[in-house]
């Protein structure tokens, strides 16, 4: 491909809401892609037998692997519910500046909060 | 030698493939399943009161919750292909690499999918082994 000058591009804006949450929803993406591979993982040593599964139970255990679930399922939680203004915004609603701040700010709060649900579950779950 | 074809027809091909819109509409419908079965993926996960080995296979037994995980493993890998894909095209512009980078992500998610839907299909059909 040719060089050509480009126009200013993000790194002369000052970092907004808007444009975080934006790459966030790719970010958070491509943790999920290595989230549905933990889960496809959990899968094959189910259906392997009681012994890798032993073994995918004790990884799972592990203090930098649960940090890692709690990540992932942040990860879920905030791509869902940015996935959902984007479905808003594909119809055509919540597409003023004001309204894509306020539901900006409601996706991240609701996946914190459903994040800290999820996990206060598994906790008392055991 | 010269070349007889006209301007439209060396243009044609350089461009957009012309399949956007199934891509488009593919990534929203997935994401609306998803919207379903990833919540009840991670619910189910949550509620359910433990993970031992026979309490998952149990679980994994039970014919709506084979159908329903089957069902998040189609989509959840449908939609991650759909959604790398665009990631490489937006970020990797030299051919080669790009060209290779779309294909290992298609080649991976086949083969992850395809394994994960075999497995649940072994665990319902009781083909586990203990060992």
């Amino acid at each position: 491909m040719q060089e050509r000058p480009l126009s200013p591009h993000i790194q002369i804006y000052k970092p907004q809401l808007t444009s975080a949450l934006s790459i966030m929803h790719r970010m958070t993406g491509l943790l999920l892609s290595l989230g549905l591979m933990g889960m496809s993982l959990w899968l094959i040593a189910l259906s392997t037998g009681e012994k890798p599964y032993a073994l995918w139970l004790t990884i799972a255990g592990n203090i930098l692997v649960r940090i890692l679930l709690v990540v992932w399922t942040w990860s879920f939680y905030y791509h869902l519910c940015n996935g959902v203004r984007h479905l808003l915004w594909d119809s055509g609603h919540g597409l003023e500046i004001s309204a894509v701040y306020r539901s900006g700010y409601l996706a991240l709060g609701a996946s914190v909060v459903l994040t800290g649900l999820t996990w206060l579950m598994l906790a008392a779950a055991g | 030698m010269a070349d007889y074809r006209t301007p439209l027809a060396r243009a044609r091909g350089l461009g957009a493939a012309g399949n956007g819109s199934k891509h488009w509409i593919g990534q929203r419908v997935s994401a609306l399943a998803l919207l379903v079965l990833g919540l009840w993926f991670v619910w189910s996960l949550a509620l359910h009161s433990g993970f031992d080995y026979d309490a998952a296979i149990a679980w994994v037994r039970r014919p709506h919750v084979a159908v329903t995980l089957l069902l998040t493993v189609a989509m959840g890998f449908y939609h991650m292909y759909l959604g790398l894909r665009v990631v490489i095209e937006d970020y990797v512009h030299q051919i080669a690499l790009k060209s290779a980078l779309l294909v290992m992500v298609f080649a991976g998610s086949c083969l992850m999918g395809v394994t994960a839907i075999v497995s649940v299909l072994r665990i319902f059909f009781g083909g586990s082994v203990d060992g």
